[in-house]
């Protein structure tokens, strides 16, 4: 019996040793990281330097590579707005400011544009910026030895010159009256093969670490050029919790969020203060022209007439977002054409005799796909199935997770329709409306007019601004005709923020500049 | 020691299998790493080259045999989605992870122990009546569900945790642990139930023995008799329950992640699969999966040694 008692103890404090092997092992490493983030935290709570240092959730984690030349997602790029700069920046008007180079001018026919680099910019490793790096960012985005260069347009230049340590001239191929726009292309240091983890560039806050669906951290950078930053430190959390957003936000623990919703803002109550402005992309029931029944143009104008836009704002986020007519967004100023979106005015007997036209009388069933992961989509749907029965279209509605719609709606172009919102990755009209020329490789709707194409052929063409802007609405205009899609809205974006800081302002395009957010003053 | 061998064998072989799973599933479903991380900038151009980079332009068995070539070296690779290596992806979730079941454990023990020889002391009684209900009940709701029951009471209702409200390990060692306690519970609460159930009959049929009886007569108390000698007995077939909760513990805790939305193994495991971040899911799969494989074989084991009659064969 002893023996046994014996080998039953050894036992259990085995299992127990086993179990809490684990936990006592890292126990002591948090140990060890807490000594380090106390001293951390104990500098940060020093009350001089209190509000320097801002939590900023972020709706998701970065899936992408940190390279700014070849991370892809919109969450990735607006949030390293404030890490890298191209020779020019946007400014919150949507024009282009001088960056990494003081001065530019572009030659008359608009195939040279040459740049004189500022003084004194330094990378966030200590190294001056020099016209090499100019040189070697640039060709880098060019470089089509891999069968595509990492920034499209780019495969516009011919030449890089350096004619002296001041100056870049960037030569066409051909004469482009917005390529200034790309140049916003972040310049990074020569021959620096960490970019991808350890991204390093020229912008008011330096990249400090990502703990992967944990944070991203970044530092005040001391040596910028410009304005310098308000803040020292900025934590990005991500939350991709809806409710948690809210619950940080009232806890404390996180003291601003972007990219909010009505009910979000909502459930906040009066204790924040909240900057409206919009997401700038299309949101749009996207159809695919191909398939039918969508081939006829009738049938998508029906569906255009069918649905009532703005109950869709209504229901999705209480009114608020701006109703659009195509695939352009109010923050482009002048090639936006605020009439468009009034054209298909919600009238179920126009839409009915459309049908009835096309052959379609007893309507029809469809499939709207619909990435599961954006719940304002996913909403946006629903309404839609529901007022298309009002033309006895029976809508279905198929969720689906966001990598197989991307492989399955939007490279292989399996699907009938479905909705999404479109952003454009640089402020030109072209980043917008080149997707439906109809042997574009992100037509992902296969819309096929020849018009458009010959409209767009003919913008490229022009050196002359205000010729280009109109082709470019009649692009505009002849999507809206034709029906391509069913153009819903640019959706309403929020930022919610402690009153204990201030000063954010919306960009006319995916851009998070945490420069100018500063610690409010009692 | 030929049982050790076979035991081994069939280990490494259940391993093999796993992994060679679950790499096979990344052929059947749509999409690949490279679409993932290019998103709607996607061109088939654009995703022919990352591919290559990538190495997905291979045939399948070339790279799973890399794979487990490199895996076999101890090195599992790099993740596709943020370029860095699996291992060090790995160690920081790790800690998670384990402090959440190692918890959930200490809970599972902790509450177990004491309600089963309640129960069982008075079966039949009130307390025990009581504690079956209660069992019942805890037993027949899903780990999630009572994750989310938790969420709405105590952080909703309540405002006793902050719901999402993660922090970090690096941040501070007690916070750390204090937002895990809700989680671990909730893990742990199913385990309980099961444990105390076993616990209970465990010592009703303890108590029947005869040595109980003898015990009664050397003039011990009924208290007397069941610490001195009915818990040890009764605690031998409830040892293997334990053990194997570990392993279910780790399963749950993977789901309880998302449900607390902790960024520990579980959320990366999930996450990767949505990335379709194969170099992850296979060494977190293989890591789990290992992990339940041992811990089976480490109780035969030790049943062996608490029990001499069992016979390793």
């Amino acid at each position: 019996m002893k023996k046994f008692q014996a080998r039953l103890v050894g036992a259990l404090v085995l299992t127990l040793a086993l179990a809490l092997g684990g936990c006592a092992g890292e126990k002591t490493a948090g140990d060890d990281s807490q000594t380090e983030s106390s001293s951390q935290s104990s500098s940060t709570k020093s009350p001089q330097e209190e509000g320097s240092s801002i939590v900023v959730g972020i709706p998701q984690d970065l899936e992408d590579s940190l390279d700014p030349h070849k991370a892809e997602m919109a969450g990735t790029r607006e949030i390293f707005f404030n890490v890298f700069e191209g020779l020019v920046k946007p400014d919150t008007e949507g024009n282009f400011v001088d960056a990494v180079a003081s001065s530019h001018t572009i030659s008359e026919d608009h195939k040279t544009y040459a740049f004189t680099l500022r003084e004194g910019v330094k990378f966030h490793n200590g190294a001056p910026v020099t016209v090499d790096d100019v040189k070697y960012s640039i060709e880098r985005c060019a470089d089509a030895s891999e069968g595509e260069p990492l920034v499209p347009a780019f495969s516009a230049v011919d030449k890089v010159n350096t004619p002296d340590d001041q100056t870049v001239e960037i030569v066409l191929k051909n004469p482009d009256t917005e390529f200034l726009a790309y140049l916003t292309t972040a310049i990074i240091p020569k021959d620096y093969d960490q970019q991808d983890t350890q991204p390093v560039g020229t912008g008011p806050f330096k990249y400090v670490s990502r703990t992967p669906q944990d944070n991203i951290v970044m530092e005040k950078n001391p040596d910028y050029w410009g304005e310098p930053a308000k803040l020292d430190k900025i934590t990005f959390k991500v939350l991709t919790d809806a409710n948690a957003v809210v619950t940080n936000l009232k806890g404390g623990s996180v003291d601003m969020c972007f990219h909010l919703n009505a009910t979000q803002i909502a459930g906040l109550g009066d204790d924040f203060r909240i900057f409206e402005g919009t997401m700038n992309l299309v949101q749009a029931l996207y159809l695919n022209n191909k398939e039918k029944p969508f081939d006829d143009a009738r049938v998508r104008q029906a569906l255009c007439y069918a649905v009532d836009r703005q109950q869709v704002l209504d229901m999705v986020a209480d009114g608020k977002g701006t109703v659009i007519g195509t695939s352009m967004f109010p923050a482009f100023g002048k090639y936006y054409m605020p009439e468009l979106a009034d054209v298909y005015a919600q009238d179920v007997e126009k839409a009915k005799a459309l049908l009835k036209e096309a052959g379609y009388e007893d309507g029809f069933e469809m499939t709207i796909t619909v990435p599961s992961n954006y719940q304002q989509h996913v909403d946006a749907a629903q309404i839609l199935a529901e007022q298309l029965k009002a033309i006895s279209v029976d809508a279905k509605i198929e969720l689906i997770e966001w990598d197989s719609w991307l492989s399955d709606v939007y490279m292989d172009r399996k699907f009938q329709s479905t909705v999404v919102g479109v952003d454009a990755s640089t402020l030109t009209a072209r980043a917008m409306l080149d997707r439906f020329v109809s042997d574009d490789e992100s037509n992902f709707i296969n819309f096929n007019n020849q018009e458009y194409d010959e409209m767009f052929e003919k913008a490229l063409g022009t050196a002359d601004d205000a010729e280009q802007v109109k082709f470019y609405q009649r692009m505009e205009e002849i999507l809206n005709e034709d029906a391509a899609n069913v153009y819903i809205q640019d959706m309403a974006d929020c930022v919610a923020m402690n009153p204990k800081f201030d000063g954010y302002e919306f960009y006319p395009l995916y851009a998070l500049d945490m420069s100018k957010v500063h610690p409010a003053e009692e | 020691m030929k049982y050790l061998i076979k035991k081994i064998c069939t280990l490494i072989i259940t391993l093999l299998v796993i992994s060679l799973l679950s790499f096979l599933a990344f052929q059947v479903i749509p999409g690949d790493a490279a679409l993932s991380r290019l998103g709607t900038g996607a061109t088939e151009q654009k995703r022919e080259s990352l591919r290559r980079e990538m190495g997905l332009d291979r045939p399948m068995l070339e790279r799973y045999g890399s794979w487990l070539k490199g895996f076999l070296k101890g090195d599992m690779g790099e993740s596709y989605t943020y370029s860095v290596p699996v291992s060090g992806l790995i160690r920081e979730k790790l800690p998670i992870t384990l402090a959440i079941t190692g918890m959930a454990f200490v809970w599972m023990l902790a509450v177990s122990i004491p309600l089963g020889l309640l129960a069982g002391k008075f079966a039949g009684r009130l307390p025990d009546r009581i504690l079956t209900v209660l069992n019942q009940l805890v037993m027949s709701v899903p780990g999630f569900f009572m994750g989310i029951l938790i969420t709405c009471l105590f952080g909703l209702a309540l405002h006793w945790f902050t719901p999402g409200g993660y922090v970090s390990y690096q941040e501070g060692w007690r916070p750390f642990l204090g937002y895990l306690f809700f989680p671990s519970v909730s893990i742990a609460l199913p385990k309980c139930a099961m444990g105390v159930k076993l616990l209970r009959s465990s010592v009703i049929g303890e108590l029947n023995q005869d040595y109980v009886r003898t015990a009664y007569s050397r003039g011990n108390s009924q208290t007397q008799a069941l610490f001195g000698h009915v818990l040890k007995n009764s605690l031998l077939p409830v040892l293997t329950f334990w053990a194997l909760a570990i392993a279910d513990i780790v399963a749950s805790s993977v789901i309880l992640e998302q449900v607390f939305t902790i960024p520990g193994l579980g959320t990366l495991l999930v996450q990767s699969i949505s990335n379709r971040d194969y170099p992850v899911v296979q060494a977190v799969i293989v890591l789990v999966a290992g992990l339940t494989v041992a811990i089976n074989f480490l109780v035969d084991v030790l049943y062996g040694v608490i029990d001499p009659r069992v016979n390793l064969r």
